[in-house]
């Protein structure tokens, strides 16, 4: 089964809802890596759509790369609604 | 349990001092209860020890599908066989499921299995007892689910992402399977003929101590546990999951109308838990080293599914193959 690439599965669970990975299957094509996360992973409904992607066409960060890569968006506190302080009178915004 | 006994490579713990700054940094991570994902840099060991212990499980979960498969064409109704065949088709995913976080950790699928084919990597010893009678289906769904719940929900809090998760989809599905197995067994015990009863009361005889051997030898302090329990990858002892189980199978037995081949099972106020007897750890260990019962023709039967499906699996690449060629073209 060496031979069969990896697909990760990714399942959107409800409608309006994102995709959201899963796990794996090993398949010879794309359309048996379809049928093989059908049977896997929604056995009990769990899934409106699926999208099966060829594991080694993802580009990942490394999750210990924490500080380099999203140590921008700490400092950037404006892009938050709460930073914002209005007064009381103007009411919900 | 469904991993009875894992191999850490260590033989003693390590103290904070003693760590390279990597291993303490990654210690105080599990310490904080941070979840460990595949990208992460982790100890050479927690790595070997977590891809030993998930194929062992991912390996019981496969060879777990051969008892039951005994009595698909054997089930006395059509319910029962639909309800049978769905509760092995999961136990087949939740093989698919731990191998995938196993490949996680770099290791590759072939391999492990070979390894298991060879007689080099364990599976739970309880899959190597016979199921001799229907009420097996009702005992086995009660009892070695039952078991297996209880360790599973607690590696639901793993520290391993991969493994935590395949653990929170497969506790999911495992109560429809306990709840199967109970339902068997009342319905013989409630509507079944005197020799039925007594079937259900042989079931239990048979796989009852076996059921308790899935959780383990005692825990001694024996490095390994040790080192499982400060990795996290482990998260309670085998005997306080076996009390665990006691606890909440014995009500459920009594219920049934039936009893446990341990006279020395009783209710011990003073503890709020049940005592009961000193399993046969000689048994245990013939069986983990493959003398069970039903050891070699496991292996067989697996090694022959690989084996004679090797032509279906050269099928489907030959196809692909084409299938790309083809578009290629056009
Ligand atoms: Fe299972
Ligand atoms: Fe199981
Ligand atoms: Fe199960």
């Amino acid at each position: 089964m060496s031979e069969w690439r990896l697909y990760e599965v990714f399942v959107r669970s409800k409608h309006g809802l994102n995709h959201k990975h899963v796990g794996s299957v090993h398949a010879a094509d794309a359309e048996m890596a379809m049928e093989n996360a059908r049977e896997l992973y929604t056995r009990r409904s769990e899934g409106v759509s699926i999208w099966v992607v060829p594991s080694d066409t993802i580009t990942a960060s490394a999750s210990d790369e924490k500080e380099v890569l999203f140590d921008p968006s700490e400092d950037k506190v404006y892009r938050h609604a709460s930073f914002y302080k209005l007064p009381d009178e103007v009411g919900h915004m | 349990m469904y991993a009875q006994l894992v191999e850490t490579g260590a033989k003693r713990l390590k103290t904070k001092e003693e760590m390279s700054p990597e291993e303490r940094e990654f210690q105080e991570k599990v310490d904080a209860e941070t979840k460990i994902e595949a990208k992460n840099w982790m100890p050479e060991g927690y790595r070997k020890t977590l891809i030993r212990q998930i194929s062992q499980h991912a390996h019981s979960e496969v060879v777990g599908m051969l008892p039951e498969g005994n009595w698909v064409t054997r089930a006395p109704t059509l319910k029962r066989k639909l309800q049978l065949m769905a509760k092995i088709q999961d136990e087949a995913g939740h093989g698919l499921y731990l191998y995938s976080a196993m490949e996680t950790l770099g290791a590759d699928r072939d391999e492990e299995i070979e390894k298991l084919h060879q007689g080099k990597a364990k599976y739970s010893s309880i899959f190597n007892y016979p199921t001799l009678n229907w009420a097996d289906m009702g005992a086995v769904g009660w009892l070695v689910d039952g078991a297996a719940i209880v360790n599973q929900v607690v590696l639901q809090r793993t520290s391993y992402g991969p493994y935590s998760r395949a653990m929170i989809r497969i506790c999911k599905e495992e109560s429809f399977h306990q709840r199967q197995g109970y339902q068997i067994l009342l319905d013989m015990m409630r509507e079944g003929t005197e020799e039925q009863k007594a079937m259900v009361q042989d079931a239990i005889n048979r796989l009852w101590w076996p059921a308790l051997m899935m959780f383990g030898p005692h825990d001694d302090e024996s490095p390994n546990s040790q080192q499982s329990m400060a990795w996290k990858i482990k998260r309670k002892s085998n005997d306080e999951l076996r009390q665990m189980f006691i606890d909440q199978t014995v009500p459920q037995l009594e219920f049934l109308g039936c009893t446990a081949p341990d006279p020395d099972l009783k209710w011990n106020e003073e503890t709020g838990h049940y005592d009961f007897g000193e399993i046969n750890w000689q048994e245990f260990y013939d069986v983990l080293k493959g003398n069970g019962p039903c050891n070699r023709e496991r292996i067989t039967t697996r090694k022959k599914a690989i084996d004679e499906g090797a032509w279906v699996r050269e099928a489907a690449v030959a196809y692909a193959e084409k299938q790309k060629q083809r578009s290629q073209a056009a």
